[in-house]
């Protein structure tokens, strides 16, 4: 990044008072909320704050939150790893509309992303009839809010991993495939550790999605306490039961979740931007 | 590329990509078209046409357009602070843009709403001068605004990085004054990556519903946006209409990043 200086005329007046713009914008819609939340959290004292996160509702909403993102997390992984080889390494018709079809969760609401798997898997869905005459639930049950939270974080590593290996061309998995690798064993000696810090940030982006999701969950869960509640839908039910620091106690653990991502997404950026 | 083939695994990692892209999103999404198709045209033409859906549709068109006109100022903004200016706590900042990605959405639903209500730290503030935010039109643009900030920085940040010094350096010789070259030469050049930040952040406006519902009161005819009324539908079990609804939505977030994604290939072919 060490770009050349601009030899133009800098006005200092104006130079400050964009700076100064962006302090405030910062401060009032990024700042004044996070300072929100957790000042909210601990008014009335450590000891409501520690009941709130260990409340056993609240356990098990974390427990199913855990569940949902490392079983999105995995499978996204999977795919954007098998994604990735296929577009990157290969030539084939309708490439672009691959990458356009791996995107598009990216463009539908969440509120939808939740209807379409009650209208597939729900009583009067087109599988309806089938899952309850074999006594399978997937809807307002867990394997509903796994679908629905693998729907929304689907493009995240595929997305993260398709530029960079783009990026990095294939001349070194041709050598190592030349001079007798198997291509299991080129994929995991070559391409992954180069692809490894791209591979983590996708992975760090979609834990933080499927940890948060809220809409789409929120459509399949039937909002059953203590059975298919996730972390935002327990802060949802605390909230309308006027328990509000119950609430934005709970909210405190996503909100740390969400300043460690963007501190790692810093980690990982400037340490890319080292390797240059 | 590997033409000649020596990379292997092409069936397999294309077989699996193919299996999961169809199974996890093809498919479910396809069923919006299909149930819809299921519907008779006059039943389908009254649910989407219906005063409720409409004002629903003009409740949440308005806020994610005004939220996302609003993200093209401060996001430009902010985006030409952060690409040439150095000062102290720049890092942070430039971290924080992504604080709205990172927040999950219901989090940031509740937080904004105790932020604004009459009671709450600014929008107690706010009160003094008869200016409400919670439950009104203003509260969903707002919460919109917070949520899409980040896209027009990201799309933004990149463009003025690569803007090459010496176009400026020679307008300001060629005697342009500093407001001439910001209005004709960098704007421009950049205008594909603002198109790409304002259509993002509309599109993703109108599926919005974790960060707007709790500030929006949820009044029918008045604060309710589209999903939200997508949910009502649901549990009343009424499930053709839900699924009308959102079809329209779908189609018109599709519609909104098409058009845009249009303009933005003719600026691109003019400049």
């Amino acid at each position: 990044m060490a770009r050349r200086k601009r030899n133009t005329n800098e006005n200092p007046f104006v130079k400050y008072t964009l700076i100064l713009l962006v302090f405030i914008i910062f401060f009032l819609l990024l700042f004044l909320p996070l300072a929100m939340i957790f000042t909210t959290a601990l008014r009335d004292g450590a000891k409501v704050y520690l009941d709130a996160i260990t409340d056993s509702d609240a356990l098990s909403a974390i427990r199913l939150t855990l569940t949902a993102t490392v079983a999105a997390v995995a499978l996204n992984t999977l795919f954007g790893l098998a994604a990735a080889w296929a577009v990157t390494k290969f030539r084939f018709r309708g490439k672009n509309l691959l990458t356009a079809l791996i995107d598009l969760p990216f463009s539908v609401s969440p509120v939808i992303a939740g209807l379409i798997f009650i209208l597939l898997f729900g009583s009067s869905g087109l599988f309806g009839g089938f899952l309850q005459s074999h006594a399978i639930r997937i809807v307002f049950a867990v394997p509903g809010i796994v679908l629905a939270t693998i729907f929304v974080t689907f493009p995240f590593v595929a997305r993260e991993l398709i530029p960079l290996m783009q990026e990095q061309g294939s001349d070194e998995e041709e050598a190592a495939r030349l001079l007798g690798a198997s291509t299991f064993k080129t994929f995991m000696k070559i391409t992954l550790p180069n692809i490894k810090l791209g591979l983590f940030y996708g992975i760090v982006l979609c834990s933080a999605r499927a940890i948060g999701e809220f809409g789409a969950v929120s459509v399949v869960s039937g909002h059953i306490r203590g059975m298919t509640n996730t972390m935002p839908l327990h802060i949802e039910i605390l909230y309308n039961e006027y328990r509000f620091t119950a609430a934005f106690a709970v909210s405190t653990l996503l909100a740390l979740t969400a300043i460690v991502t963007l501190i790692a997404k810093r980690l990982i950026e400037n340490r890319q931007g080292g390797a240059e | 590329m590997s033409r000649n083939g020596v990379i292997g695994g092409f069936g397999l990692s294309m077989g699996y990509t193919l299996l999961y892209l169809s199974l996890i999103v093809i498919i479910p999404l396809s069923t919006i078209l299909l149930s819809a198709m299921s519907m008779s045209w006059s039943d389908f033409i009254a649910t989407v046409l219906d005063k409720r859906a409409l004002l629903s549709y003009k409740v949440t068109l308005l806020a994610s357009l005004a939220a996302a006109a609003v993200n093209l100022f401060i996001g430009f903004l902010t985006a030409w602070v952060l690409t040439r200016y150095d000062f102290y706590g720049k890092s942070i900042i430039n971290a924080a843009v992504d604080l709205p990605f990172a927040l999950p959405t219901a989090v940031a639903g509740i937080t904004l709403t105790a932020l604004y209500a009459e009671n709450g730290w600014v929008g107690s503030i706010l009160a003094k001068y008869g200016i409400k935010v919670v439950f009104t039109q203003t509260g969903i643009t707002l919460a919109l605004i917070f949520i899409t900030f980040p896209f027009v920085v990201r799309a933004v940040q990149p463009a003025l990085e690569e803007l090459e010094a010496e176009l400026e350096e020679a307008a300001e010789s060629l005697g342009a004054s500093k407001f001439q070259t910001l209005t004709k030469v960098i704007l421009p050049l950049i205008s594909p990556s603002l198109i790409t930040g304002f259509a993002l952040a509309f599109a993703r406006g109108l599926g919005e519903y974790g960060s707007v519902i709790f500030i929006s009161g949820n009044m029918p005819f008045k604060t309710e946006i589209t999903p939200l009324l997508i949910i009502t539908k649901l549990e009343q079990f009424n499930y053709a209409a839900a699924n009308a609804l959102a079809l329209v939505t779908l189609l018109t977030a599709f519609a909104v990043l098409f058009l845009l994604g249009m303009l933005k290939k003719y600026i691109r072919r003019e400049l």
